[in-house]
């Protein structure tokens, strides 16, 4: 097995990220996942929106595409259809996936496209420096939310269940050998595949909540969520306002890009005698 | 074999012509007057081995055409003005980053929702600058149905060979109206195809002429593994802050459609030996125009027609020879005088100042077509 560091490009390194953001923990999850799923580099197509989190991308040696705020998984869908064959990762963060492209986000789910989403929540916009998301918690502070957020956050998870994703899980940057065991079966589902990470921005988030450093806030996150496979052993009070990790959701369905290519086949049967042509012009004769 | 005629609107057209050039994916979102183009793609697609997508909205329509391009994936969508609106930023996406696709516009009233779903040519300005920062585009407008299916092919090919967005701007008249169309026999047809390096070994996605070069554009998949993003970037496709590299990347960029823009140009023209008034528009607006010029012809008025199909990069050289000798140039168009705006550069004088060649300004923005009297009624003013 080739070395983790040869996933990379060497080159791009280092990486723009602050110290002690969690970003760096989830990209590693993902290409240790890779690695263990033995994926070709050369089949492996990852795509990303912008944002810190989105930046991961120009570290990583394969076939990589930094797209526009919110679109990853609208560029992604159509590399997907064009090659069905690849393997299609998609890196975004809480903002990029929830608030600007939460459309594309549940509309891909609805397909049940083969891609495999990795949702970086940090809670906050770090590369713009520290504004509210959708996945701020209510009463959290953001730049733009000076007062304390008035608005309530998604569950993002709940939402790609109900959107249609086929499988959904949620780790975080402390739970290491999870995050990559769910991103590891997020891969293998052939199907919409959402694994929520939830990381530590000390620099925005961190410092705007007065929450401590990476440290503090690796505890944070650890102290806020529950093993959903510990869930039935605890008393409710240990579960009430916690989140839960693991494998919330796997029920495979039929794929989009497989189907699209069972309909190409039936329909090109049905029109046998149409010999490939062009829109009943096929061979130009009178 | 022989070519076949056929009775079809310009929208059809349009997807033939593309389907004709090789078109392989296309994802879009239904609106009016420029559904049909779907609906045909939806249909004929599968057929060939192609992929058909609704997407959400019009700008994940145009990012899915991106992906699949870099995939390796001939692609097109087809909107008309508030989805044409919505897709400027990855327009300028696919600019930056030298993906080839072809966008067809089939305008419509505005601003906003505005009158649907009458006809406009208001998107012209939006077409070359709709998406922010200095970019390089091609914007073509056919005049028939006919034209329709041979611009439509054009544009793939300008698309691939440049690596540039190239818009096909219609409009609702030109993609509703029905013509009979001979379609050329397509065995005949020799579709361009992006040029691709030879091995992975040492590609640098965007290395080129600094002189307006193309890059090699490797297909997603294929063991190259690069790098795109929408951030100024180097050779390697990797990101960058510096300005002498901002700088370089965006004159290639701007140059290799002003060196391409002489193979790019084409036009009509009729009457214009000796023309002392001369008609230039582009689109339906340009059907009534010719009508008129015929009529002040046959009166003994010497005009000519000028029916741009190339609308941007802007024929400067064209217009400037054309109103060399004229008294007068008149503009019918259906906006309120952007064709117009151009036509007083071009000719290096401004109607405002009193200076040169007065240039007509016929705008209407009533969702009518023009009538060939109004049209008609210009040319004889312009002729005083």
């Amino acid at each position: 097995m080739s070395s983790t560091l040869s996933y990379f490009r060497q080159e791009n390194l280092p990486h723009i990220w602050c110290p002690g953001c969690g970003h760096g923990t989830v990209t590693g999850s993902l290409v240790r996942a890779i690695q263990r799923q033995g994926l070709d580099k050369n089949k492996v197509c990852i795509v990303s929106g912008i944002g810190c989190s989105s930046r991961a991308v120009g570290y990583l040696d394969f076939d990589t595409l930094h797209t526009a705020h919110g679109r990853a998984l609208a560029f992604a869908t159509g590399i997907k259809l064009a090659r069905p064959e690849l393997k299609v990762v998609v890196m975004t963060g809480d903002g990029d996936c929830t608030a600007i492209g939460g459309n594309h986000f549940i509309h891909a789910a609805r397909r049940n496209i083969d891609i495999t989403t990795i949702v970086m929540n940090n809670n906050i916009y770090g590369m713009t420096s520290g504004q509210y998301s959708p996945m701020t918690p209510k009463g959290m502070y953001g730049t733009t939310a000076p007062y304390g957020n008035l608005e309530r956050s998604f569950d993002l998870c709940e939402l790609a269940k109900a959107a249609g994703a086929t499988y959904v899980a949620r780790a975080t940057s402390y739970h290491v050998p999870l995050l990559i065991d769910l991103i590891e079966a997020a891969l293998q589902n052939k199907g919409f595949s959402v694994v929520e990470a939830l990381v530590q921005c000390p620099t925005y988030f961190g410092r705007k909540n007065k929450m401590g450093g990476p440290v503090e806030m690796l505890e944070w996150i650890k102290n806020g969520v529950v093993n959903v496979k510990a869930v039935p052993l605890l008393p409710p009070e240990k579960v009430i306002g916690k989140k839960l990790i693991g494998e919330l959701y796997n029920a495979p369905a039929p794929e989009y890009s497989a189907d699209y290519d069972e309909l190409i086949a039936k329909v090109q049967r049905t029109y046998d005698a149409f010999q490939g042509g062009l829109y009943g012009c096929a061979s130009n004769s009178d | 074999m022989t070519s076949s005629a056929k009775l079809m609107q310009g929208n059809e057209a349009c997807t033939i012509g593309a389907l004709a050039a090789g078109l392989e994916f296309f994802a879009g979102y239904p609106i009016t007057p420029s559904t049909e183009i779907a609906e045909l793609c939806a249909e004929e697609l599968p057929k060939v081995g192609g992929k058909f997508i609704q997407m959400e909205d019009e700008i994940g329509s145009i990012a899915a055409c991106i992906g699949a391009s870099l995939a390796g994936k001939k692609a097109m969508t087809a909107t008309s003005g508030p989805g044409f609106s919505l897709m400027q930023e990855c327009l300028g996406y696919a600019s930056l980053t030298e993906v080839p696709i072809v966008i067809v516009d089939v305008q419509r009233m505005g601003p906003s929702t505005g009158m649907p779903t009458s006809p406009a040519q208001a998107d012209l300005m939006q077409a070359r600058w709709g998406t922010h920062g200095d970019h390089p585009v091609v914007v073509l407008a056919p005049g028939s149905v006919k034209e329709c299916f041979e611009l439509t092919f054009r544009a793939f090919d300008i698309s691939e060979t440049l690596r540039v967005p190239v818009i096909v701007l219609m409009d609702e008249i030109i993609g509703h109206m029905r013509e009979k169309v001979v379609l050329p026999d397509f065995s005949t047809l020799r579709p361009q195809r992006r040029s691709a390096p030879s091995t992975p070994a040492g590609y640098r996605p965007y290395a080129a002429d600094p002189d307006g070069g193309v890059p090699l554009m490797a297909p997603f998949g294929d063991g190259y593994r690069w790098h795109v993003t929408g951030l100024f970037h180097d050779e390697a496709g990797r990101p960058t802050s510096k300005g002498e590299v901002a700088d370089a990347l965006l004159r290639r960029l701007a140059r290799k459609v002003e060196k391409a823009a002489p193979l790019i140009e084409e036009h009509f023209e009729e009457s214009m030996e000796g023309a002392e008034v001369v008609v230039v528009s582009f689109g339906s607006s340009a059907m009534s125009g010719l009508s008129a010029v015929r009529r002040a012809r046959r009166e003994g008025i010497k005009a000519g027609m000028l029916r741009l199909k190339t609308m941007w990069p802007f024929p400067d050289a064209l217009v400037a020879g054309a109103a060399e000798n004229a008294k007068g140039i008149v503009v019918p168009e259906m906006n309120l005088g952007q064709l117009a705006l151009e036509v007083e550069r071009a000719a290096g004088r401004s109607a405002a100042l009193g200076r040169g060649v007065p240039v007509l300004r016929l705008g209407k923005v009533n969702g009518e077509l023009f009538r060939p009297e109004e049209v008609y009624g210009a040319i004889v003013e312009a002729a005083r």
